[in-house]
């Protein structure tokens, strides 16, 4: 198809805001008579409180309020469940969501216990120094075999143990399948936890009007509707009277949709009680507690193939620490569990995950989500079975990619949108072909020996990897042409980076022939448009995108509708192009949009029955399920076997998202992805001690990876458009980080010639340090 | 992440400044570049209730180049002026290399080699680089002056010989003999991390070849920074071959005593300490000849 | 008795005069004080550079300087480099068309380190650019269309002469 905006490489919208420092972020609110809150926070990992004494915070002067649990009499309430769990049979689900304040007892490092309100955020600070809590710190529940170990310490006493839930689904017969199998292979894989460290810590700021009889919150959210809603609810106000207002975000990842973090029931609590206006910025140290984190989970998996290495079946049985509170449900097990069957033809699969409660900081869905830990296992046990079966690594793959003529492809187990996972279209091999290509991989067993003779110790990773993406329910758009002749966009979801302003601005200008600066894109302002759910699982532009093509395909036609009036021509004569519609072939005969839209908002006389005014419309896109990306990461690493340092020499990703909106930021979001997914497997992780301490909950301790780290990528596509759409994307969020563990542990094995010494890499997050002891035989 | 308060004082002088912290004594700190104080505490792990500032201070940051080679750095000179010194990178080149492995940029903008050493950071480079080099520091107190060479000024982790009255004022730094070659390395998780393990090198060489002088310091490597004395000696006199060096590194890795990181493991810190020995070694090695 | 010393800073060539606490950040200064929130706090330890402003010419984290140490001193910080409203300078403009960020938030610290690591190093090699930029942090890009932003920054710089 033609397209004048749609798939060009359009430089963003919102860039000249952000690049001159006038994009308004949540800490840049400034209000006559704002106060500050500070946080707090349990300093241990699991303890009783005796009791809290508050008297020193409240008599120092410039502290205005000093709130604990027992303050907020029926406002208190632990949750509310954000995800509820899917349908699945024989499932076991406890939930036990977050509360504001702890009350009687702290369950992880960094909840929070008292909020205090004062006129700036230094004397805040000061006063949380005042508040003396005594506590009786209890054992602390950490790793997640000794969550589930008989006589653990308990998360939760009045539950008998730290099952937070058990799920188990079938595709086939396992058993069967392993009976007849040539070849069984087995291991057991650990990732461990790490955060997502947006740049822009959370924050929130709370203003109640009392002439407008309105409360205003600005939220560091990737989900403002939803906040909107359940903050009305939560404070006893209509809708009308809370607006919620995501500006620009500074990077969300994941932990931005959770909800309701402690701080987002209370700061506007606090502001409407106090009737002034509250801000709460969270620091770099609260984040590191307080904001949730993703990735802790052992598995136990097992692949049976045949004698020709084609997989019969796989069997996975997985703990999954879900840290204290569990609001966010199964959603990112439930991915690991769908994830790992991967782009491959996987006839029979069992798979068992346990969530586990324990004394650290909530776990909610961070780019990838789950979906690592799968492509982990997988990638692995394929790596593993080709040198039992004696297969090239890239061979035993190709055997098993699902063909071209198998989509949809289904895998029967249910996904995080309660759907069977069904793979809506895919064309793998090609994927596969063109990133062993771009990598070199042909020459690559010359070229390492080549450079082994000079001492130099190279090595290849070839990985797969599936997304799902683009999930529903829903996201509404709606469109105007204003009498200007520029047009207005504006969506209920929270933007954090990912070029809305521009990607949505090319799928309207398409439309209606304007040019895209034209279009002045409005996310996550419940004032401008309050239907909708967020940003998350890579379905932004899958979702809204294409709620904003229908939007905007009915105001085309309610401007082709108009002008056919206005010249009494055939609608089918008409051409918009350049902000006007003129009749084609006699360019002279020719409209603006703007008058059109005049027009279509009159002042006097009288309009036909049923008339709607403006070039307006309002339009919602709810797939059916959710879209299937795909794509394969390359990489050359070269290792200094001394020190165990690594250097990537080459990287490619060829990515499979469907019809592009825009070259330029998707080549962004997956560089970006990368970036994270090289942190997550070299870099990053939290580390604690048995008492529930974090060890590292600073950036110059907790690695996120620098320019020097992440090196330059060669990115190339192919594009199977999704049929479950009108514009045919897919999601291209989180591709990028899913299958970086994976790669990293392959490529370092060929580099140090592991497996020929008996060694193989079955854990994520590696370090220097950490590969010493894995090579050394430490532990 | 706010700091606690605070008595701020911004003398002119040393002498007003040294007047001012035998005033407070322990309660007072100095501020100088500030890139470690002022991070702990805004942590609020540090809570000075006085901070008596260097940076108006007249005087400090002099870097005097001497005849002979040797070279004065007065504390309070940025440590990104002492990287850009033609000067000093000519007469102790190891300066510039070591510094460029403090931090970033920024922090070397405004971060000071007198604050840098005063702070005595285990795993700071620049503590070690002055122990190789045999660096002298003066102290300054409103009781008089004194010098105390880095190997004795550095204590423990953050704790110096400087007694609660006593500023940094000055480093001195000898001369580096005819064919001396030195070399600084360090193995960190990223660029600008503090090190896992970093070894300074100096060798002299006769006119034959022959190793006449050599000194080794490490850090990250134990409690302060860490001399490697035995290892340095059994250079002198040898030809710096390989096995002469591996034989060193061997040694060097006996006398660290490396306390392990979130990074690093000990023994992992060990392994490197003879790997990054043998490294700088050779470096320096070659840059003597 | 809270300390409140007055200051005299100059903030993109305008001088501000204020009297504050010594604890005060010249971050909090800037942003608060001044009402200038284009610089950005990302951590208050001085590793993620998004503070990152220019005092009398040199980079450095407005994180860990009091504002009182700024008294007397010049400032540059992102709201100083276009020059004039509606316009984007070279520096700004290659950032746009190189793509070079995404949710925007570490973006005026690294174009405040940028404008100063240019004056000095008129001709980068990418090497360098990475070198330069290594102490900002940025968890969007995957800092690929930033390095290509400055590169293309140096070269139009240099084209303008």
């Amino acid at each position: 198809m033609e397209t004048r905006h749609v798939g060009r490489p359009v430089t963003r919208n919102e860039d000249p805001r952000l690049l001159t420092g006038r994009a308004l972020f949540v800490d840049d609110v400034e209000l006559p008579g704002l106060l500050h809150a500070a946080f707090l926070r349990s300093p241990h990992g699991h303890a009783d409180i005796l009791g809290i004494d508050t008297a020193a915070a409240k008599a120092r002067p410039g502290v205005v309020a000093v709130i604990t649990a027992e303050d907020l009499g029926e406002y208190w309430q632990p949750g509310p469940l954000l995800v509820p769990p899917p349908p699945i049979p024989g499932m076991t689900f406890r939930q036990r969501c977050q509360v504001p304040l702890a009350r009687g007892v702290v369950r992880h490092l960094g909840e929070p216990v008292a909020m205090v309100v004062a006129e700036s955020r230094y004397v805040a600070e000061d006063a949380v120094g005042d508040i003396v809590v005594d506590y009786a710190p209890k054992p602390v529940v950490g790793g997640l075999e000794g969550a589930v170990a008989p006589g653990a310490p308990r998360v939760h006493d009045d539950l008998p143990d730290n099952i937070a839930a058990e799920v188990v689904q079938r595709k086939g017969d396992y058993a069967a399948a392993r009976a007849r199998a040539a070849h069984v292979v087995r291991r057991r894989f650990l990732y461990d936890r790490g955060a997502s460290i947006p740049m822009e810590t959370r924050g929130i700021v709370a203003s109640w009007d009392a002439k407008a009889d309105r409360l205003t919150v600005w939220d560091t959210t990737q989900a403002p509707v939803v906040i909107r809603n359940g903050l009305a609810a939560m404070l006893g106000l209509s809708e009308r009277q809370v607006r919620v207002v995501a500006p620009f975000i500074g990077g969300g990842f994941g932990p931005k949709m959770m909800m309701f973090y402690p701080e987002e029931v209370l700061v506007p609590w606090i502001a409407l009680r106090l009737e002034r206006p509250v801000k709460w910025i969270e620091d770099r140290l609260e984040h590191f507690v307080a904001t949730t984190h993703e990735r802790s989970q052992i598995h136990e998996a097992e692949i049976a193939l045949d004698a020709d290495g084609r997989i019969l079946g796989v069997r996975d049985d997985f703990l999954m620490d879900t840290g204290a509170y569990n609001p966010y449900g199964l959603t990112v097990p439930l991915n690991s569990q769908c994830t790992l069957l991967n782009c491959y033809d996987v006839p029979a699969y069992e798979s068992r995950f346990r969530a586990i409660y324990t004394n650290r900081t909530l776990v909610t869905p961070y780019r990838g989500a789950g979906r690592q830990h799968g492509i982990f296992v997988m990638e692995r046990l394929l790596d593993a079975a080709a040198r039992e079966i004696g297969l090239d690594r890239v061979e035993i793959r190709r055997r098993n990619l699902i063909p071209p003529g198998a989509f949809p492809y289904r895998n029967e187990v249910i996904y995080q949108d309660f759907a069977p996972l069904t793979y809506d279209s895919g064309n793998y091999g090609p994927i596969l072909d063109k990133a062993l290509k771009a990598i070199g991989a042909e020459g690559f067993a010359q070229e390492k020996a080549a450079a082994r003779a000079e001492g130099r110790h190279l090595g290849l990773g070839v990985v797969c990897y599936v997304e799902g993406t683009g999930i529903g329910p829903y996201e509404g758009a709606k469109v105007r042409v204003q009498s200007s002749g520029k047009v207005t966009l504006a969506t209920g979801i929270g933007t954090q980076g990912q070029g809305h302003f521009t990607a949505f601005a090319q799928v309207v200008a398409e439309q209606l022939g304007v040019d895209v600066r034209d279009v002045e894109v409005t996310t996550g302002d419940t004032d401008q448009f309050d239907w909708g759910v967020g940003t998350f699982a890579s379905r932004g532009a899958v979702v809204a995108g294409a709620a904003s093509h229908e939007a905007a395909k009915a105001v085309r036609a309610k401007i082709l509708k108009a002008a056919a009036e206005h010249f009494e021509c055939a609608e089918a004569d008409l051409e918009i192009a350049d902000g006007k519609v003129a009749i084609a072939g006699v360019p002279e005969k020719h409209v603006t949009l703007g008058t059109l839209a005049r027009m279509a908002n009159p002042l006097r006389g009288a309009v036909k029955p049923g008339t709607e005014p403006g070039l307006e419309a309002t339009s919602y896109f709810g797939p059916e399920m959710g879209a299937t990306a795909a794509g394969v990461h390359a990489m050359v690493i070269e290792i200094d076997p001394d020190t165990l340092r690594l250097d990537i020499l080459r990287y490619v990703v060829v990515h499979d998202c469907g019809t592009v909106l825009n070259p330029l930021i998707l080549a962004g979001q997956i560089q970006g992805g990368v970036a994270q997914g090289i942190g997550n497997a070299f870099f990053e992780q939290l580390a604690w001690t048995e008492e529930g301490q974090l060890l590292n909950a600073s950036l110059a301790d907790y690695l996120i990876p620098t320019a020097l780290d992440v090196p330059r990528m060669e990115l190339l596509h192919t594009v199977t458009p999704s049929p479950l759409n009108p514009l045919g994307t897919k999601g291209a969020g989180e591709g990028g980080a899913i299958p970086v563990g994976a790669l990293f542990a392959q490529a370092i094995e060929d580099a140090l010639d592991l497996p020929a010494r008996g060694i193989e890499i079955t854990e994520i997050p590696l370090s220097p340090s950490r590969l010493w002891e894995i090579v050394h035989g430490g532990d | 992440m706010k700091p606690a308060p605070f008595e701020w004082h911004a003398p002119a002088s040393v002498a007003e400044a040294l007047e001012l912290k035998a005033r407070h004594g322990d309660d007072a700190r100095f501020l100088a570049g500030g890139q470690s104080l002022v991070p702990a505490m805004n942590f609020r792990v540090a809570q000075p209730a006085v901070l008596v500032d260097l940076n108006r201070v007249a005087g400090l940051d002099a870097i005097a180049h001497g005849a002979d080679g040797s070279l004065a750095i007065g504390a309070m000179t940025r440590n990104a002026r002492i990287e850009r010194d033609a000067a000093a990178a000519h007469s102790h080149p190891i300066l510039a290399e070591a510094l460029h492995e403090v931090a970033h940029p920024q922090i070397r903008n405004r971060g000071t080699l007198g604050g840098n050493l005063s702070h005595a950071d285990p795993a700071s480079e620049m503590p070690a680089v002055m122990l190789a080099l045999q660096a002298s520091f003066l102290l300054r107190s409103r009781r008089g002056e004194r010098a105390v060479e880095a190997a004795r000024f550095f204590l423990g982790p953050l704790a110096t010989a400087l007694a609660p009255d006593e500023m940094l004022a000055e480093i001195r730094i000898p001369p580096l003999p005819a064919r001396t070659g030195t070399a600084f390395l360090e193995v960190a998780r990223r660029r600008g991390d503090y090190a896992m393990m970093g070894v300074a090198a100096v060798v002299t060489l006769d006119a034959g070849g022959v190793c006449t002088a050599a000194r080794l310091a490490c850090c990250s490597a134990g409690p302060t920074p860490m001399g490697a004395p035995r290892a340095a000696a059994t250079l002198v006199g040898t030809r710096l071959t390989e096995n002469d060096m591996t034989a060193a590194a061997a040694l060097l890795r006996e006398e660290v005593d490396p306390m392990g990181s979130v990074q690093a493991s000990p023994a992992y810190q060990r392994h490197l300490a003879g790997v990054v020995a043998t490294r700088a070694l050779r470096l320096a090695r070659g840059r003597a000849a | 008795m809270t300390q409140r010393i007055p200051v005299a800073v100059t903030v993109n060539g305008t001088t501000h005069r204020r009297e504050v606490e010594p604890r005060l950040l010249l971050s909090d200064f800037i942003r608060h004080e001044l009402g200038l929130t284009g610089t950005h706090v990302g951590c208050e330890h001085g590793v993620c550079g998004a503070c990152t402003i220019r005092l009398d010419g040199a980079a450095v984290r407005s994180c860990l300087i009091f504002a009182v140490q700024a008294d007397g001193h010049a400032i540059s910080t992102v709201e100083g480099l276009a020059p004039e409203r509606g316009r984007l300078s070279v520096l700004q403009q290659a950032f746009q068309d190189a793509h070079g960020l995404q949710c925007g938030y570490c973006t005026p610290g690294i174009l405040m380190t940028v404008s100063a690591f240019l004056e000095d190093n008129p001709q980068p090699s990418e090497a360098e650019v990475r070198h330069a930029l290594s102490g900002n942090l940025c968890r969007c890009t995957g800092y690929q269309h930033i390095v290509d932003a400055v590169l293309l920054a140096a070269q139009r710089l240099r084209e303008a002469g």
